[in-house]
């Protein structure tokens, strides 16, 4: 907690460019030596609306938000003002500043647009006076009129400029990084007068400002080259890497981000994209070419991937090999599109009628992300089955720092999987007539070699029907238990594989611990700091993040929770979902077993995991945090 | 050099080639005109010069969807109304495959909907055969998205109150390149328009009339047919989309009232596919990306090369 660090909070409207602002910023600090972090809070609009990016940045790596913050920029909400004088809005535009000092530390820095906030119009909604509460807080404010500096070197959006000028003015950082990645990305007219600006309000700052607080910008070096990006890059290039060469989508956040990246360049890999007209179509289609040999990608986000639930099944009885994303937000029904929640586990578990036969991933850091999805491609083509993997608008859109060398250690493996070559073909088992046996009986682990379309001797048929060993409808029960039998099978050889090769669980915190954390998705790594918090005082908490949801693995989560004598399952939904799973696959642990949920609309923060932790261990349940819910044991369900 | 060999094999087939072994005889009831796009299929295989192994046939649920169970070739049985998503991907998959899909009219024009519209719109490069009997036979007889205003079914034991769909102008607006109506009481025309619909580069939507004996009209139901080709009492020309709209239009009519004309009704040449829009527009590569899995030579771009946006 000692360590120096910079959280950096940009708050405007929604519109604003506050998104792009704050990424160009993020990797100015990142360029300065620093770790950072990204969180973005914004609305389901297009303009409009309160919205706020931060970026938590220090000399050490960056796992989570912080608690809090200690630096608010805060523009003004420029689509706030309403033409009319009867202002619809009210008093919306000074939002950016008044909604956001409840987690201002003490000590922290305010700069504001004073051209758009007026500061009689803050002291009337904060029913006080800002001067009062930053006497209270020991904030130091600096009031600057960015939009007056804006218009006068450029125009007015680039007032923005301005407030990273103002901002670097007052931590110490130097102009040089921000001028060069501004010269990157811009030029001509619009490049001079953004250098102006932001050099313009960099001097009145140190100009007309005793700056007074101790807020100062950490020190570091990379000791790895760092590329800064967000979880769903880590998803579309893990899939590019996997020799993933067919995409189709239909957009909905926020696993539109991933569709997006991979959409853009995919044509330059050799593959292709395809905006369709609806889930369901975009769920057949990465089935047909999976079935006619690329390797296939689709996904959605909850209410979408609803729509491809049956063709889900449909990969499973025809044992098409194909990769789905979810990208979680809040439900059920449309819910809160823009913000994360874990409440989906379920439905990508069970989705689709019949038993399921799937892997599932869920990954818990940007680096997981990339290599989970790179699994996901080798197991689902080794099998012949759909792999999901599972992330939340948290993971999706959230920029942290990352060591390059996640993306550059391993080739790309283009391997389509258990498929023959007509060559081999040749010397396969086929019906007299001529067509290839595709759903034989006996096979390794399940698994009979796949023939693609166009090849000489391979033509077979597949159906969602259950079939015979040639692939034709077939009721025949002898039959119908062979073939589900051999496709179940595969759950086990999975299983086996990741356990021989190397599982994607991640124990975190002491040995020996007294009380465990179990943890699922996007929440891991606020997990993980929390952990260290309590561990720096004088608790025992281990951590173990789970990503393989199926096939579940029951051996690391039962070691776990033997190891521990209280753990604490922390998720983003209402219903305990992961801890559901948890005893629905080891039959036990329900009496040593406790729920943190929070479904609220934002991540937890490793506070309030700390506090949810320390009810448990205190065995008072008024610790926990308001924002969360603390679920007690299930004595019935015990070993 | 080619993974996919039998992708233009120079080799003589018969009829015979596309008979399974496993189900060489359909088990539609007797005077179903699902036999005759079975018969006429084959034939069209035939005479195109096509092989088994050459050919995806993907097909949706229903009497029509066992098509597949009794043609012999690669096949996907897919389920209810998503026939053409899995088809039209396998083109973009491999251009070179000979893709048809084949579904009934509730799976085309009713569930699927979405889909028929979308897929003539992009005008993919297959051939889409929807069994058009007027009628949901598998399940027993309820009224299907062409059965006639007023048609009783146990669903609609009051007679439907819903207007048919007109299946021929909605391909038309919906953008397919080929658009033709035929019956299962006139196999020789029909092996006509299958073999023009799989030469015609784009997408090909075939109306097919099938009657139901059992749910609904039989063969002599159908007959006469008019071929608006031949008749001389039709004058429009295939190519001009304002005449082909009213030809469909007076098509559809007259069959609700009980008069068959079939033929080709719109014929657009010269509209690329949308695997061929896409690939002079940069979007998809010339070779098959399929073949790429299978060459040792290809180059795999790893995504690193694309770090550097984020440094």
């Amino acid at each position: 907690m000692t360590e120096n660090e910079l959280i950096w909070r940009l708050a405007g409207g929604s519109g604003d460019g506050i998104d792009s602002t704050s990424q160009n910023f993020a990797k100015v600090l990142m360029r300065s030596g620093l770790h950072v972090f990204t969180h973005r809070h914004y609305p389901s609009r297009i303009r409009g609306g309160h919205t706020y990016a931060e970026i938590r940045s220090k000399a050490t790596p960056v796992r989570s938000r912080g608690d809090g913050y200690n630096f608010l920029l805060a523009l003004g909400d420029s689509f706030a003002r309403s033409p009319d004088e009867e202002a619809y809005y009210g008093n919306e535009e000074v939002k950016p500043l008044v909604e956001n000092l409840d987690d201002l530390r003490d000590g922290g820095i305010i700069v504001y647009d004073e051209g758009l906030i007026d500061i009689d119009d803050v002291d009337s909604v904060l029913e006080t006076s800002l001067e009062a509460l930053a006497a209270e807080h020991d904030w130091h404010v600096y009031p600057l009129d960015l939009r007056d500096i804006a218009t006068e070197h450029g125009r007015e959006v680039m007032r923005n400029t301005a407030g990273v000028g103002a901002t670097a003015a007052l931590i110490s950082l130097d102009l040089d990084p921000i001028e060069a990645l501004m010269s990157d990305s811009m030029s001509g007219d619009a490049l001079e007068a953004n250098l102006t600006i932001l050099q313009a309000a960099y001097d009145q700052v140190r100009d007309e400002h005793e700056i007074d607080h101790d807020v100062v910008l950490p020190e570091g070096t990379h000791e790895e080259a760092p590329v800064l990006l967000s979880g769903s890059h880590g998803v579309a290039y893990g899939a590019l890497d996997a020799g993933c060469r067919f995409i189709s989508g239909y957009p909905m956040t926020p696993w539109t981000e991933v569709f997006t990246i991979l959409s853009q360049h995919l044509p330059e890999y050799g593959g292709v994209s395809e905006q369709v007209e609806d889930e369901i179509a975009a769920a057949g289609m990465a089935i047909g070419a999976s079935h006619a040999g690329v390797k296939a990608m689709s996904g959605s986000s909850g209410g979408g991937f609803a729509l491809m639930s049956e063709l889900l099944g449909t990969a499973e009885m025809t044992e098409t090999p194909v990769v789905f994303v979810e990208a979680m937000r809040g439900g059920p029904s449309t819910g809160m599109p823009t913000k994360p929640e874990q409440g989906d586990l379920d439905h990508v578990l069970y989705s689709s009628q019949g038993d399921s036969n799937r892997i599932v991933f869920a990954p818990g850091t940007i680096e997981e992300c990339y290599e989970q999805t790179r699994r996901a491609f080798e197991l689902a083509y080794e099998y012949q089955l759909p792999a999901i993997v599972v992330i939340d608008q948290k993971l999706s859109g959230e920029y942290r720092t990352v060591p390059d060398s996640v993306f550059t250690e391993s080739a790309p493996d283009p391997d389509p999987g258990t498929v023959l070559t007509e060559e081999e073909i040749e010397d396969a088992a086929h019906h007299a007539s001529g067509s290839y046996l595709r759903f034989q009986y006996d096979a390794d682990d399940g698994v009979v070699p796949r023939t693609l379309p166009g090849q000489k001797g391979g033509r077979f048929l597949t159906t969602g029907n259950e079939h015979n060993p040639a692939g034709h409808i077939s009721e025949d029960p002898e039959n119908r238990r062979r073939q589900v039998d051999r496709r179940r099978a595969k759950q086990e050889a999975i299983r086996e594989t990741l356990d021989e090769t190397g599982t994607h669980q991640t124990r975190y915190g002491t040995e020996d611990a007294r009380y465990g954390i179990l943890v699922w998705g996007s929440q891991q790594s606020t997990v993980f700091e929390a952990v260290d918090r309590l561990n720096e005082t004088d608790d025992s908490v281990s951590a173990l993040g789970v990503s393989e949801m199926m096939p579940f693995p029951e051996s690391d989560v039962a070691d776990f929770l033997e190891s521990v004598e209280e753990a604490v399952v922390v998720e983003m939904n209402s219903g305990g979902q992961f801890r559901g799973l948890v005893q629905r696959e080891l039959g036990a642990y329900g009496d040593r077993l406790y729920s943190l949920l929070k479904y609220d609309g934002n991540p937890f923060e490793p506070a309030e995991v700390v506090d949810g932790v320390r009810a448990v261990i205190t065995d008072d349940p008024s610790v926990a945090p308001p924002t969360t819910r603390l679920e007690p044991t299930k004595a019935t369900n015990s070993r | 050099m080619s993974a996919f060999n039998a992708i233009g094999a120079d080799q003589e087939v018969d009829t015979d080639a596309f008979t399974p072994g496993v189900e060489p005889r359909a088990t539609w009831c007797p005077g179903c005109g699902d036999f005759a796009v079975l018969k006429t299929l084959k034939q069209a295989m035939v005479e195109r010069g096509k092989n088994p192994d050459e050919v995806l046939l993907v097909t949706g649920i229903g009497c029509s969807g066992k098509l597949s169970s009794y043609f012999e070739s690669y096949g996907f049985h897919s389920i209810h109304g998503r026939s053409l998503p899995v088809a039209r991907a396998a083109t973009l998959a491999n251009p070179d495959l000979e893709v048809v899909a084949a579904g009934g009219d509730g799976d085309g024009y009713g569930i699927g909907g979405n889909h028929f519209t979308h897929t003539a719109r992009e005008n993919h490069d297959m051939t889409y055969i929807v069994f058009n009997n007027e009628i949901f036979g598998l399940t027993k007889g309820q009224t299907s998205p062409t059965s006639p205003k007023g048609h009783k079914s146990k669903t609609q034991p009051s007679g439907s109150a819903k207007n048919p769909i007109r299946p021929l102008e909605w391909g038309l607006n919906a953008g397919a390149t080929y658009i033709a109506r035929t019956a299962a009481v006139n196999p020789r025309q029909a092996t006509e328009i299958l073999v023009e619909a799989m030469d015609h580069d784009g997408f090909a939507h075939v109306d097919f009339l099938t009657q139901c004996p059992t749910w609904n009209k039989d063969a002599k139901q159908y007959v006469p047919y008019i071929d608006v080709q031949d008749s001389e009492d039709f004058e429009f020309d295939v190519h001009d989309r304002d005449d082909a709209a009213q030809m469909m239009r007076e098509a559809d009519t007259r069959l609700h009232e009980g008069e068959i004309l079939t033929g080709r009704f719109f014929v657009e040449e010269g509209r690329p596919s949308y695997s061929e829009e896409k690939r002079q527009t940069g979007q998809m590569p010339d070779e098959p990306i399929v073949e790429q899995y299978f060459d040792e030579n290809a180059e795999w771009k790893p995504s690193s090369d694309l770090l550097d946006r984020h440094r």
